[in-house]
């Protein structure tokens, strides 16, 4: 009985002690004051204003580290926070309404650690500060919506077939059709089938009635939709609020969660996560005097309106569709594969846009995006006042008779049309939201608990270390050194995987594991002791030592693992975290006290006769 | 160095009887508790809003009520938290639409009440709905933890070790439940977490045990199933007390260290992982012995077993 461990194990074992501890260092590093720029509303930052910025902060001798372009958002990194402050209120003012301009602190991550991937931990809202809330969408008012939108729907298209029927109701999940002759009641029913694929419909000859029943299939995806959009409007407005780093996800099937890092006017949050936004379609006035427009002198059936890029236009005064009418909006290509976005209208839209359309081929139209923003002034109630922001998104020229379907080209980039389609969407929010749930934590709290839990993880791991030197003696040093890799792997798995985040209970699971860890190590000891007592000789006490506790080992750590993994699925934010770090720390606490351990017990303990053992 | 230095097997099982009745009451007592004075559910199930603020010297909670009071908070709860500088108002859920703006109504209130410059430190608002779905979401989690727990368990080693572990596991959540009823401590999410945490340790526990006592049953011909028990408990036994220690000096590091906020977190560990221990001894292997555990149970186990056990003879 020899306890070697062949040069590859030993060197695996080295390896990946060493990748974990490569990877936890960038939590060694420490933060740099940065501004981080982007595009608001389909603006993309260039290359174009990262010379503008770079320009603006040297014109104003404002010294910056470094500035980089990343992903359509410029970030700016200061050497203090005075330079930061400065840099902030100078590129907000000369960059205008286009970008938002955020306070950010970013890792000071050398560039050969952030060339290989590494990046610090993400801290958890309870650590950083900041707001979380979570949103619910409100189904059934979607579902609503659809129904409505359905009545009209069939209205239409019966009329249009000149198909005649008594009544087209909503019922519970279903819409009820009743006709006055069977004849009707089968062309009806013909009719629908082939333009509702996604119905169910039944009929009864008897009442001559067709009830169209919606599938589950066409009710998930309704709330799919309704999910899916507000999470693209929460975003858009998210981005607007000039916060670095924010989150929005979807949790579940009908709620989403917004996390706002170092946000602490959560009274202005929630004011513009409430906002709405309305899309209008208006008549381009092309017969009004522009300039004189411009000087104050506006035709009175017009207004004066201002492009994406800060060019007025006229526009009629009459809407000639408001955006609830819109269904769906998708960017696709068009047959020269220019960009292009698809526009679907409900039946009353239909016919709207088809009578507006009409005696107008050939003149533009425009798209006018309006949103409510908050103004930093308050009413006499105490209630921020909301700004009006009108601005056109589109002008297109109307090619034919518009009706229930149309399309927009023209409208430059594959992004912008996407955008826009983005943008046309949120005029319709089929579903409205509301916030649920918030917790803010102040930055003095925050920092509290980072500084808490760091006194509890070390105050622990002091206290198992002595223990363990006391109790096992040379093997309980041997304990102590997987312990302190145990601590290392977590850090750097959970600095590896993008989603991990660290929370206050998630530092808590850390002290868990650690005196959980020692339970592995502890199991074989106490066997190796055993057989020792048994008369075994050393080599093969240490050999029947970790062999016997192996199984044992795997059982009891699976359990626990099943334990923290469904914790995992139901928990959410801090909670959540507790899981992560419980279910990384018992996997590698696992590595660590196995076979690093015994890695280590080989390389000092093993191949040679011995009489007595340090344990 | 050794705490325990067993030369003679522990007879655990003949103070059954004891572990049982001292089990069943405090069983009884927790059930009974649960029952009346129910748990004192946290901000977390019930919904509601809390706000945590820091004064810069010690404030003056009858004024901060009276505060309260005056601007129509009269069901406002106002408390000290953690120092007499840091205080934490609670407020039920309200049918008013504006519901999560709350928080930073109250906010605006102290400040001006006060006087003083008022520190957020933390608003934390769940509505309705959510609570109720997250008491739901917290049961269920708890059932699926024991059923899958249940499942592997009785997969690796057999029903009546797997139905041991579970009752092991209910008597040590319902113990920890009975106590955070009797102490009428808040329980919030953290320490649902907590309580699943003990699920996992308990567990843990239990299973070193039982893999003692198969292998002993493999290892050990002629012997009573009891003693066998007895045996096992007794190999074991400096484990399970040495890894108590340490889990136990790491809690009591986080519950004196860990701050106000995983106060709750850190006493359900201390409390579960205490009781935990105990269970493993007594419940799980008590009720796999009152099931009628065997040897011959046990057998199909020992084939690859004992081939692996030959193969560490060879030099």
């Amino acid at each position: 009985m020899l306890n070697r461990y062949p040069l590859w194990k030993t060197l695996m074992v080295a390896f990946i002690v060493a990748f974990g501890a490569l990877y936890a260092t960038p939590n060694l590093y420490g933060e740099d004051p940065a501004v981080q720029v982007s595009g608001l509303r389909g603006v993309e930052a260039n290359a174009a204003t990262l010379d503008t910025i770079k320009t603006n902060l040297t014109d104003n001798n404002i010294d910056f580290a470094n500035i980089v372009l990343e992903k359509g958002q410029i970030l700016a990194r200061f050497k203090n926070t005075e330079d930061q402050l400065k840099a902030r209120d100078v590129l907000d003012d000369k960059l205008g309404k286009k970008y938002s301009v955020a306070l950010n602190l970013t890792p000071a991550t050398p560039d050969w650690l952030a060339a290989i991937g590494g990046t610090p931990m993400k801290l958890g809202l309870d650590l950083s500060g900041g707001v979380s809330f979570l949103m619910e969408v409100n189904m059934k008012e979607a579902i609503n919506k659809a129904k409505v939108g359905m009545v009209g729907d069939f209205r239409g298209d019966l009329r249009n077939e000149k198909i005649r029927y008594r009544s087209v109701k909503e019922d519970g999940n279903a819409i009820v059709v009743k006709f006055r002759k069977v004849e009707d009641l089968e062309k009806g029913q013909l009719l629908l089938k082939k333009r509702y694929r996604d119905l169910l419909l039944s009929t009864d000859e008897d009442t001559l009635t067709l009830t169209a029943q919606m599938t589950e299939q066409k009710l998930k995806e309704i709330r799919e939709y309704a999910l899916q959009q507000n999470i693209t409007i929460i975003r858009n407005r998210v981005n607007e609020l000039g916060v670095a780093e924010p989150l929005v996800q979807r949790q579940g099937k009908k709620h989403i969660v917004i996390e706002l890092p170092g946000v602490q006017d959560t009274a202005k949050a929630k004011e513009i996560l409430n906002a709405t936004a309305t899309i209008e379609f208006r008549l381009v006035d092309t017969e009004g005097d522009l300039n004189a427009a411009l000087n104050g002198r506006i035709p009175a059936s017009s207004i004066l309106l201002r492009e994406k890029d800060g060019k007025p236009i006229l526009l009629n005064k009459r809407i000639m569709l408001t955006g609830d009418h819109i269904t769906d909006a998708k960017s696709g290509f068009d047959e020269y594969s220019r960009p292009q976005v698809n526009i679907s209208l409900d039946s009353a839209g239909g016919s709207k846009m088809s009578n507006g359309t009409k005696s107008n081929i050939g003149k533009p139209m425009a798209t006018v995006f309006i949103e409510y923003k908050p103004t930093d002034k308050r009413d006499l109630e105490g209630n921020l006042i909301f700004e009006k922001v009108q601005e056109v998104i589109s002008v297109a020229t109307i090619q034919s008779r518009l009706g229930k379907s149309f399309r927009i080209t023209g409208a430059g980039s594959q992004t912008e049309a996407h955008n826009l389609a983005l943008l046309l969407r949120a005029g319709a929010l089929i579903a409205p939201i509301s916030i649920v749930e918030e917790r803010t934590v102040g930055p003095t709290l925050g920092a509290e608990n980072v500084q808490l839990g760091f006194q509890a993880i070390l105050m622990g791991f002091g206290l198992v270390f002595i223990f363990m030197i006391i109790y096992y003696r040379a093997f309980g040093v041997v304990a102590n050194m997987a312990l302190g890799a145990n601590l290392v792997l977590i850090i750097g798995v959970m600095s590896l995987i993008p989603g991990a985040t660290l929370t206050l209970p998630g530092m808590a699971g850390i002290v868990l594991t650690v005196g959980m860890a020692v339970d592995a190590n502890v199991l074989i000891f106490e066997r190796i002791r055993e057989e020792i007592r048994e008369g075994k000789s050393i080599q093969q006490a240490i050999h029947q030592g970790y062999d016997a506790a192996f199984s044992t080992i795997i059982d009891a750590n699976i359990t626990t693992l099943i334990a923290a993994l469904i914790l995992f699925a139901v928990g959410t934010g801090p909670v959540k975290g507790f899981a992560v770090t419980l279910s990384i720390g018992i996997i590698t606490s696992m590595f660590t006290s196995v076979v690093g351990t015994r890695a280590v017990v080989n390389a000092v303990w093993g191949g040679k006769s011995l009489k007595k053992l340090s344990i | 160095m050794q705490i325990l230095q067993l030369k003679e097997t522990v007879a655990f099982m003949s103070y059954r009887k004891i572990a049982m009745i001292f089990s069943a009451l405090l069983m009884i007592a927790s059930l009974a508790s649960l029952a009346t004075n129910k748990l004192n559910f946290g901000l977390d199930f019930t919904g509601g809003t809390l706000i945590e603020v820091g004064f810069e010297q010690a404030a003056d909670l009858k004024k901060i009520r009276q505060v309260m009071a005056e601007n129509g908070f009269n069901d406002a709860k106002v408390q000290f938290y953690g120092s007499s500088r840091d205080v934490v108002i609670r407020l039920g859920l309200r049918e008013d639409v504006k519901a999560e703006m709350l928080g930073n109504e109250v906010l605006a209130v102290l400040e001006s009440g006060s006087g003083q410059k008022v520190d957020m430190r933390r608003i934390e608002f769940v509505g309705a709905s959510v609570g109720d779905e997250l008491a739901e979401q917290g049961g269920l989690a708890m059932l699926t933890a024991l059923i899958c727990i249940l499942i592997y368990v009785a997969f690796r080693f057999e029903w009546r070790f797997a139905v041991g572990s579970v009752v092991a596991l209910f008597h040590d959540v319902l113990l920890t439940l009975g106590l955070f009823s009797i102490l009428q401590l808040e329980f919030d999410l953290t320490v649902l977490a907590a309580i699943l945490a003990v699920i996992g340790y308990s567990l843990n526990d239990t299973i070193v045990v039982s893999d003692r006592i198969r292998e002993n049953f493999r290892k050990v011909r002629d012997t009573l199933p009891e003693d066998i028990i007895n045996i096992s408990l007794t190999q074991t036994l400096s484990r399970t007390f040495i890894t108590s220690i340490t889990t136990l000096l790491v809690l009591a590091a986080l519950f004196f260290r860990g701050g106000e906020l995983i106060h709750g977190f850190a006493t359900a560990l201390l409390f579960g992982v205490f009781v935990g221990t105990y269970s493993s001894i007594y419940v799980a292997s008590l009720v796999a012995l009152a099931l009628g555990v065997s040897r011959e149970d046990l057998i199909p186990e020992v084939i690859d077993k004992e081939g692996a056990e030959q193969e560490q003879m060879m030099p």
